[in-house]
């Protein structure tokens, strides 16, 4: 079929000239540097050039790779190529308990844990016909909107970093720091927190929490500023974003887009507002839209998603009442409260006091709720949430058992990442890198 | 209702009948007993007496859970009505969508869920009516994914999520098809969002969509031998140690389900 050929021009005369193969498809040039001359020199600027870019490219967003048909610098045809993150975190989930579900999703759209979190918790809750109490719901939509920003800051981020926008990078990975201290401060951990469990939250807000909120939300306005000033007015960013990658409304349905993108076309479909979750309904706010249906509408649509997200924060905040952070039905919660001990946060010492030495039914219990997890009637839900990235949904089917049966996740990014090609197609190759950008995929989520 | 017993109670051996009380006192052979022993288990009824009281001698877990029979999910029509707009969608799609009777099997509400059970190779043009019909408006289809359910014939579940944002109305169908034929017919011309979840759902499950343009494996190496998400696909890992301690890998751990 093939058999490499050395060009006869090749290696004797200029070491770094492309080497040359003939395939049924034709010539194919293996091009590693500085060598573009040798192809185009032979007469093949007419013809198209396939570009492979990624899995490990600083500007595909993550694990992702795209192949790109080139002809001259006009991307003809753009493809998508996944699966390099791909853990079998479904799979997985098939041999943990309900409970134990909740670490492997947190995982999946790394960018946005909280939201995972909820989202799975959500379908449980629905399958058990059970609803985590309002102070949990608080802390819920408290945290899924701190996510929010900091989610978005990274697309800003990495965006920014991929256009050349290199300060807009280190400004936003820097405030999203302040977030995620917030974040740590609540969950124990920057991410990956595995704090919303079915029923209700891991723990309640630790003393302090709320000041250290209040803080925040007064520091962000001026941060998201400084972006702000980095990029909105920069010539070279609105050259970079306006007008390109345009997607409306009709291709966004067909192709299942949601999310920024989708509201960025000028649709203001937001499952807060449209299919409220968490009592999402009792808060005032705006959905963000544009009516660009490009990068930089896109840019504009996350950028005021931000400002809506502080608003939402100050009025959870403003709604937190005493109460339970998880049902009372303890059959479903887990017995323990977590603890600050010397060993760090722990089992607490005076649960353990009271299964080992007062109640041998209580540590049947607590052991046998750990070890085997609650029983969820049979049956299927869908549930979903809206994600920074857009609309996040958790398949969940039980068959009456302590582990799920089958869990799928509708991934955002993995569904927004078709409309590459509608994106790219005809556009520049420069562009293509903002058309990425602007979708803001998440491989975690995409390869789960 | 369709009850499939699982676990020990039709496999393992019992002990001898003494001082049985239960309604198994009359049946002699092992066989009879077992399945007596699984039905009163159904019927919610108390272990079978005598020195069985706790399972023990249904397998190692020693719970009382062992014995529990696990149900899969009615395989029936839900009855009318159904509630919220579930009657008013139902009846519309009974008038306009002329293969109601034939195409769709089962019609379930289920936790405030309706599902439509729809034949394999009529999913699509069933997709269009609910996509194009000024009644149902269905733009956007949130995804396909698998279920396999290896006890029956048609193992292979494959459910759609749809949503119309005109009438804020969520729908999911559900087909089924078995290892032998794994077809259904492929809703891309509708959903062209449906290229990468169907190559999901073939890569996950082996299930192929007919019609759909380029079903290649997505998640998974290209020659990737398998379906991972079949249930009789194991999980694999390796046991690890843990303070002195073997555990085993996820897939060999004891279930209690």
């Amino acid at each position: 079929m093939s058999s490499v050929k050395v060009d006869p021009a090749g290696p004797e005369t200029d070491p770094y000239d492309a080497r040359t193969r003939e395939t049924t498809e034709g010539t194919v040039y293996t091009v590693t540097g500085g060598d573009w001359d040798s192809v185009l020199g032979e007469g093949v600027d007419d013809e198209h050039i396939v570009v492979n870019m990624g899995p490990q490219h600083p500007s595909t967003h993550g694990v992702l790779r795209l192949v790109m048909e080139l002809d001259g610098e006009t991307v003809t045809s753009a493809r998508t190529v996944i699966g390099y993150l791909h853990t079998g975190i479904e799979k997985n989930l098939e041999y943990r308990n309900w409970v134990q579900g909740v670490t492997f999703v947190t995982r999946m759209d790394y960018l946005s844990p909280i939201f995972n979190e909820t989202g799975y918790s959500l379908a449980v809750e629905k399958l058990l016909g059970i609803e985590a109490p309002p102070r949990a719901q608080v802390i819920r939509v408290l945290c899924m909107e701190l996510n929010r920003i900091s989610s978005h800051l990274v697309a800003f981020a990495t965006g920014g970093l991929e256009l050349g926008a290199l300060t807009a990078m280190t400004n936003a990975f820097r405030e999203r720091e302040l977030v995620l201290d917030v974040l740590e401060m609540i969950t124990g951990l920057r991410m990956n927190h595995a704090y919303v469990r079915p029923g209700g939250v891991a723990q309640d807000l630790p003393p302090g929490a709320v000041e250290k909120i209040r803080d925040l939300i007064e520091v962000l306005p001026g941060k998201f500023k400084g972006i702000d000033d980095l990029l909105t007015g920069n010539q070279i960013w609105q050259d970079r974003t306006k007008n390109i990658a345009h997607l409306d409304v009709q291709g966004c349905l067909a192709l299942g887009v949601t999310g920024p993108v989708l509201r960025s076309a000028g649709l203001a479909w937001d499952l807060r507002k449209t299919d409220p979750y968490c009592g999402y309904e009792d808060y005032d706010f705006e959905v963000a839209t544009s009516n660009d249906a490009d990068c930089w509408g896109r840019f504009l649509v996350r950028k005021q998603e931000l400002y809506e997200s502080l608003k939402i924060i100050e009025q959870a905040l403003d709604k937190l009442q005493p109460g339970p952070v998880m049902v009372a039905d303890t059959k479903i919660a887990w017995p323990a409260q977590l603890a600050l001990g010397s060993d760090g946060l722990g089992q607490s010492l005076d649960h353990v006091k009271k299964i080992m030495g007062t109640s041998m039914e209580a540590l049947i219990h607590h052991f046998k709720l750990v070890t085997e997890g609650f029983r969820v009637p049979a049956g299927q839900v869908y549930t979903a949430v809206e994600s920074p990235r857009g609309e996040l949904g958790f398949h969940a089917v039980s068959d009456g058992g302590t582990r799920p049966y089958r869990v799928h996740v509708r991934d955002p990014s993995f569904t927004n990442l078709q409309a590459t090609a509608a994106m790219c197609e005809g556009g520049m190759l420069s562009d293509a890198i903002a058309a990425v950008a602007s979708i803001d995929p998440v491989m975690g989520g995409v390869d789960r | 209702m369709s009850v499939t017993p699982q676990g020990p109670p039709a496999s393992r051996p019992q002990p001898d009948g003494q001082n049985d009380t239960s309604a198994s006192g009359s049946l002699s052979n092992t066989q009879d007993r077992a399945s007596a022993v699984a039905a009163a288990v159904r019927e919610g009824g108390s272990q079978v007496g005598g020195s069985d009281m706790f399972g023990a001698a249904r397998g190692g877990d020693t719970s009382g859970f062992g014995g529990l029979v696990r149900t899969q999910p009615a395989a029936l029509s839900s009855p009318r009505p159904y509630g919220s707009w579930f009657d008013e969608g139902v009846d519309a799609l009974q008038e306009a969508y002329p293969g109601f009777a034939d195409d769709i099997t089962r019609v379930v509400v289920d936790r405030g869920e309706l599902t439509l059970h729809v034949r394999p190779e009529r999913v699509a043009d069933l997709c269009q009516h609910l996509r194009d019909s000024p009644d149902h408006r269905y733009e956007l289809l949130l995804g396909v994914s698998g279920v396999d359910f290896p006890a029956q014939d048609e193992r292979f579940h494959v459910v759609y999520h749809l949503l119309s944002m005109t009438y804020r109305r969520r729908l999911r169908l559900e087909t089924a098809c078995s290892e032998r034929h794994p077809h259904v017919s492929t809703v891309t011309g509708v959903y062209p969002t449906a290229d990468f979840h169907e190559r999901e759902t073939w890569d996950m499950f082996g299930v192929q969509f007919d019609g759909h343009p380029a079903l290649t494996r997505i998640l998974m190496p290209d020659d990737w031998d398998g379906h991972p998400q079949r249930k009789d696909y194991p999980l694999g890992g390796v046991p690890v140690e843990y303070k002195g301690a073997q555990i085993p890998p996820p897939d060999e751990r004891r279930s209690y389900a």
